[in-house]
């Protein structure tokens, strides 16, 4: 067990350092000077030879890799020339609000859609099931922007129920904050719901044939424990994989929804460092917002023993 | 000889339902209605100038945010006047959303499929060189890993942060994202096939890879890839809508779907008709895509139906 945990941690470091080599690669094919590009368009020649001599621009390129990784091992993500700051500064700054808005989706999701997919399940082939399924391929296929403004118009505008927009820190206020975070977590969550409800469906039904959810039946136990203790239990394996697959989806989403709900977090940095080519900064948060998606899929795939004792290593 | 009567056989016989009559008949129901949507969309992209359009980039700062339905006269050189109805309204600039909306539907589309076809293209390459070739698998792979740890929408603001904004840099931008996926699915049909009796023969009989990958394992992935680029056709109209919104995509005077719901952002309070219609034809499109893919993928592809 501590054998394959071990191993299994080991086999994330090359996926990171290609991802980091990707990244690093990326300016180099920029064209023009990468010292440059990276300090902006505002730049003097003292600031781009500042740069150039930082990153070691005239040792060869893999020695230039290895400068430029060490530094990020350090946590030196370089400086903004953007925004007038280190970057590791900004991300922290914009850390709170992606994590409230990322963590509460995941939360509404999993409570909306387990039930969803289980109740769809038991229903098989009824109208429940369908709309269920129906809802889900809709959730696919409606942009977020879309539903975004959706909610902000009935529920903000229209009903004037909640604030229409922007963020407030949680030690500002609890009740304001919750407030300004349940419309881009509503927003948010559809998909992630029509994701994790198709996949708690299919993984139900696969479990409801085995021989175990009839004895239970045989036993005289009550249908709802048959489907949570019996069913579910044995179901939770693909379900956390997809949970943790459609991180990917959320940190897409959360780039969308910070925009249209103007949340200053990691997501509308990302598009404001791309909209100025702020180079530096647009490295960090995918070497971040990678190396979170890779971590958390490594804790799924871990944390398969816990929800399942059977597999064994 | 060929795999293609085996192949086509297999497509002939429906995915197992263990459910009524009525599953099916609903099915085909989607994947007809798929197709409608997806047909109509291609009539307005194509005769967007025929539909009483006007032309989707002129500016009238006279006629600016107009809701929709709203009537305008407008004075013709020779001195004779017509009436035109913004049936969608008017932007911040005067131009007529309804003319905006039907020529968008062209960079939609156009889009989809070219995205569709071009990662598909690649990713069967790479795959089918990846699956066969075992001394290069590993490095593929492992690189192939490492495009899939960076979430879709991030590496493909990547791309697009590195080249000038255009329609061209945008179908990149999906692209690249796309390509671990279909390459991964490639790969894994070229693993199981390579198992086959027919192919070991093959290889006994001394056929030389470059043919032994064309006709008998090329034949094996038409059908999964027909439903993954229906799915990727899918997530490119979405992705380029939202880099158009985020501002990052195509240039804003373009006429596409996102850049019209981009443009409509700063007053969607008292006009959110321009949001609405873009981001209607939009989610419609999409889902009439997805509709079509997940039928195809019950009829060609039992075996992924049933996972899914």
């Amino acid at each position: 067990m501590a054998g394959y945990i071990l191993r299994r941690i080991v086999a994330t470091i090359p996926v990171m350092l290609i991802v980091a080599v990707l990244v690093f690669l990326m300016l180099r094919l920029t064209p023009g000077d990468p010292a440059a590009v990276i300090a902006g368009d505002n730049a003097n020649a003292e600031q781009i030879a500042a740069i150039r001599t930082r990153l070691g621009l005239d040792q060869p390129i893999v020695v230039q890799f290895f400068i430029w990784f060490g530094q990020i091992l350090h946590g030196d993500f370089g400086e903004s020339f953007f925004f007038k700051k280190s970057v590791a500064e900004l991300i922290v700054s914009r850390l709170e609000p992606t994590l409230a808005l990322s963590l509460s989706t995941i939360l509404i999701a999993v409570l909306v859609a387990v039930p969803l997919g289980v109740l769809a399940a038991y229903k098989q082939g009824t109208v429940i099931d369908k709309i269920v399924m129906g809802f889900s391929v809709l959730g696919f296929s409606v942009p977020v922007f879309v539903i975004g403004y959706s909610l902000i118009y009935l529920f903000a505008i229209k009903l004037n129920w909640l604030p229409v927009q922007g963020y407030q820190r949680i030690a500002d206020g609890v009740g304001g904050f919750l407030a300004r975070l349940i419309l881009p977590s509503l927003t948010l969550s559809v998909i992630y719901i029509a994701l994790i409800a198709r996949m708690t469906r299919t993984s139900v039904l696969d479990v409801m044939g085995e021989d175990y959810i009839r004895t239970a039946r045989a036993k005289g136990q009550v249908e709802r424990k048959v489907l949570f203790n019996h069913a579910l239990r044995n179901a939770a394996v693909p379900i956390v994989t997809i949970i943790g697959f459609g991180v990917a989806l959320l940190i897409g989403g959360v780039v969308v929804t910070e925009s249209v709900f103007t949340i200053p977090g990691l997501g509308r940095l990302t598009v404001d460092a791309v909209l100025a080519r702020d180079f530096p900064t647009i490295q960090a948060v995918i070497l971040l917002f990678s190396f979170v998606y890779v971590l958390i899929n490594l804790v799924v795939d871990l944390a398969y023993r816990v929800f399942d004792p059977r597999i064994r290593y | 000889m060929s795999t293609e009567p085996a192949l086509l056989t297999d497509a002939a016989v429906p995915a197992p339902r263990p459910t009524n009559l009525f599953a099916g008949l609903a099915r085909d129901w989607a994947v007809l209605f798929g197709a409608a949507v997806i047909l109509v969309m291609i009539v307005i992209g194509v005769g967007a100038p025929f539909l009483g359009t006007v032309d989707p980039t002129e500016i009238n700062p006279t006629f600016r945010n107009r809701v929709p339905g709203t009537e305008q006269t407008i004075r013709r050189a020779d001195g004779t006047t017509a009436t035109y109805r913004h049936w969608m309204g008017t932007d911040s600039l005067g131009r007529d959303v309804y003319s905006r909306v039907l020529y968008g539907a062209r960079i939609s589309l156009v889009v989809g499929a070219a995205a569709a076809a071009i990662s598909i293209a690649i990713g069967l390459v790479i795959g089918l060189v990846a699956g066969y070739l075992r001394w290069l698998d590993g490095i593929v792979m492992r690189f192939m890993d490492g495009l899939m740890a960076i979430p879709a929408i991030l590496l493909a603001l990547a791309v697009v942060s590195l080249f000038r904004a255009g329609i061209v840099s945008v179908i990149i931008a999906i692209v690249v994202p796309e390509i671990p996926r279909v390459v991964r699915l490639v790969r894994a049909i070229v693993l199981s096939v390579r198992e086959e009796p027919y192919v070991e023969a093959a290889i006994m009989t001394g056929t030389p890879t470059p043919l032994l990958l064309i006709r008998h394992v090329l034949p094996n992935t038409v059908a999964p890839l027909i439903v993954q680029g229906t799915f990727v056709c899918a997530s490119a109209i979405l992705l380029e809508a939202i880099l158009s919104f985020l501002g990052v995509g195509i240039p804003p005077d373009t006429p596409t779907w996102g850049n019209i719901m981009a443009e409509g952002r700063g007053l969607f309070r008292v006009y959110p008709h321009n949001i609405f219609f873009p981001g209607l034809c939009l989610a419609l499109t999409v889902l009439a895509v997805n509709m079509l893919g997940d039928g195809l993928r019950d009829r060609l592809d039992p075996k992924l139906a049933k996972r899914m």
